[in-house]
């Protein structure tokens, strides 16, 4: 029974065309983007941008990949989902929500004294959050362990790890690289989140880290480059690393090229910037056109 | 005269013999009795006890003592590379999943390199993570590369961070059960290789967070820790000769530092000196005397200490001597005090 109830936590069913599998996942992403935009607006200000690029690859993890127990957050079995860039935990804290780990109301003290949901994801905080991210270039590091960990328990759980392309800069993330690569680790995935921009403007100009997928392929992974605000080639990309996986037992990156603001013209449109600025009147405005928008795709 | 036709081996034979930086294998004295790579052993008994024990190291095994256990437990020791970072970041990740991870590199790296991930990875969500670092304070001749003087400055700003400095083979193989026991994250100061036996001749077991009164004395009281506690039993034995009665407390645990048993022995009105193998800044005699302040006590502690300078390069006794470490320095230093 444990396969049944791992997959009906992860969101699927065992009959699903890929059509309605993609329409699940869409969904998730359009209440991730949602959920973002309401706490952004708590704060008036914040990482809403990441959070809106990302909410494609957070809800292909936990809409469709991740085997979880929403009430058992530390359930021993589980796959882990590790949070490297610690800024994007307000796109996390709304995928969590979505996965019913926390309770959407909660989702208001993002950022607030007191709240387990603080600006800057850490394990100690939340549930679900299996690490404290922030301090860039370790997640791929604590990621090697704990697939290690895993595999030396026998344990079928598989371990991903988010990182942003501006972590690409750290030495330590190809640490990491070259060990998953050394030690074999099948059960880790990796998924960048290739914004372009990074805290003092885009990649190109801060440290070019181009060639993204040649460097991954040449440390050893299984690498693919696909649009990461594009739900079906996310899916697709997923079948593919754990079919690569299951063959080869080598560890695999997804490098998803993303636009900041997706799904909210207004901010695709605004000049990036790491800490975008909203101002109060915005808001709702954002909310309307993410929904428009979401539900003029779900119509077409 | 033709030094030309001389055979080489005469030229050699003819230079004075030098010292080199090559004699770091043992700080033991000729003749002591000594035990074999310590570490390694007591970390394969405790395995053979407790299975969710591992072992990872960063391209020093050998020189950690950590390759008894890599060959008595190869399914059970993670080689990571020289990536200091990876090392402990994984064996936070380790540790994440249950296991009690010993990580080993040499003490410079683990403090100066990878502190973010230290402490981040495993002292904030308060991991058992547990470092073995190598090569702590004045123990090599390789110099500042590899002499970690100031290593305990460092990591006593950790929280959740347990900091163990032991004398000798005993204090070795008994705390390391003990730290794999204990939850959080805690650094070893290991002594590798032939490390001398000491302790065994005194009514003596380590216990984690305590500090021990080895012998007692009414002229003098030694706080020390590591290997310096050695130092302070046999500069005790010297002192004795210049009829000067000395008291030797040893403080393996320098955090959580046992206060209460170290101001009990210097709230008297004998000298008080501390003995550490590590600069007087951040170590031992900073974390003496900060309890003595904090306590009220107007009292007065002589540091013996490395000085806060990048040190020299080359033979270790030689060093040890320059520095102050050495049974000698310490007995002038003591007499000098006295008056």
């Amino acid at each position: 029974m444990a396969a049944t109830d791992a997959l009906q936590t992860a969101g699927r069913t065992a009959v699903e065309t890929s059509a309605e599998r993609n329409e699940r996942v869409s969904a998730a992403a359009y209440r991730i983007r949602h959920h973002a935009l309401n706490m952004g607006e708590v704060q008036g200000q914040g990482y809403v941008g990441q959070a809106l690029g990302a909410a494609d690859m957070l809800a292909a993890v936990y809409a469709d990949q991740l085997r979880f127990r929403a009430a058992d957050p530390h359930w021993e079995a589980r796959d882990r989902f590790l949070l490297s860039t610690g800024h994007y935990a307000i796109g996390h804290y709304a995928a969590l929500a979505e996965a019913g780990i926390i309770p959407v109301e909660e989702l208001d003290t993002y950022g607030s004294d007191d709240s387990r949901l603080p600006m800057s994801g850490m394990s100690t905080y939340t549930p679900g959050m299996e690490i404290s991210g922030g301090s860039l270039g370790h997640g791929l590091s604590i990621a090697v362990g704990i697939a290690l960990g895993l595999r030396h328990q026998g344990s079928a759980a598989r371990v991903y790890n988010f990182l942003s392309d501006g972590e690409l800069d750290e030495g330590s993330t190809w640490e990491a690289a070259m060990g998953a690569h050394h030690h074999q680790l099948g059960n880790l995935t990796a998924m960048v989140d290739i914004n372009a921009l990074q805290a003092d403007g885009k990649t190109d100009t801060v440290l070019r880290t181009e060639p993204v997928t040649q460097k991954w392929e040449a440390f050893g992974w299984y690498a693919q480059r696909v649009d990461g605000n594009d739900v079906g080639a996310l899916l697709a990309a997923f079948d593919n690393a754990a079919a690569q996986a299951a063959v080869t037992g080598k560890p695999s990156v997804i490098l998803c090229d993303t636009k900041v603001g997706r799904g909210v013209p207004l901010l695709e449109d605004r000049e990036k910037a790491h800490f975008m600025r909203i101002e109060e009147h915005e808001w709702q405005t954002c909310r309307e056109q993410l929904t428009a928008g979401y539900e003029g795709k779900a119509s077409a | 005269m033709s030094t030309t036709t001389e055979a080489p081996d005469t030229a050699a034979a003819a230079k004075p013999k030098l010292k080199t930086s090559a004699m770091i294998a043992s700080f033991a004295d000729p003749g002591q009795k000594t035990a074999s790579a310590p570490f390694g052993h007591a970390l394969v008994k405790a395995a053979q006890e407790n299975d969710k024990i591992v072992g990872l190291t960063a391209d020093l095994g050998k020189y950690t003592d950590m390759h008894i256990f890599a060959q008595a437990y190869p399914e059970r020791f993670f080689q990571m590379g020289m990536a200091e970072q990876l090392l402990f970041g994984a064996a936070a990740g380790l540790a994440e999943t249950g296991l009690v991870p010993f990580a080993s590199t040499y003490s410079v790296f683990a403090a100066r390199r990878a502190y973010d991930f230290l402490c981040l990875d495993a002292a904030e969500p308060n991991l058992n993570v547990n470092i073995v670092g190598g090569l702590p304070g004045l123990t090599t001749g390789y110099g500042p590369s590899h002499q970690a003087t100031e290593d305990m400055a460092i990591f006593r700003g950790m929280p959740n961070l347990t900091i163990v400095d032991p004398c000798d083979s005993l204090d070795i193989e008994q705390a390391v059960p003990q730290l794999a026991a204990s939850a959080g994250p805690s650094y070893l100061r290991l002594l590798r290789g032939n490390v001398p036996t000491v302790l065994d001749e005194y009514d003596y077991t380590f216990e984690l967070g305590k500090a021990k009164v080895l012998r007692g004395g009414n002229d003098v009281v030694f706080i020390s820790s590591g290997l310096m506690t050695m130092r302070a039993l046999q500069a005790a034995t010297a002192l004795a000769a210049h009829h000067v009665d000395v008291a030797v407390v040893h403080t393996p645990t320098i955090k959580p530092f046992d206060a209460e048993t170290v101001l009990a022995e210097i709230n008297t009105d004998r000298l008080a000196v501390t003995l550490e193998n590590h600069s007087v800044v951040g170590g031992l005699f900073e974390t003496v005397a900060s309890a003595v302040v904090g306590a009220g006590l107007g009292k007065r502690v002589v540091p013996v200490a490395l000085p806060d300078e990048f040190l020299d390069a080359g033979a270790l006794p030689t060093l040890h001597d320059r520095y102050g470490l050495t049974v000698d320095k310490i007995v002038a230093k003591v007499l000098a005090e006295l008056g």
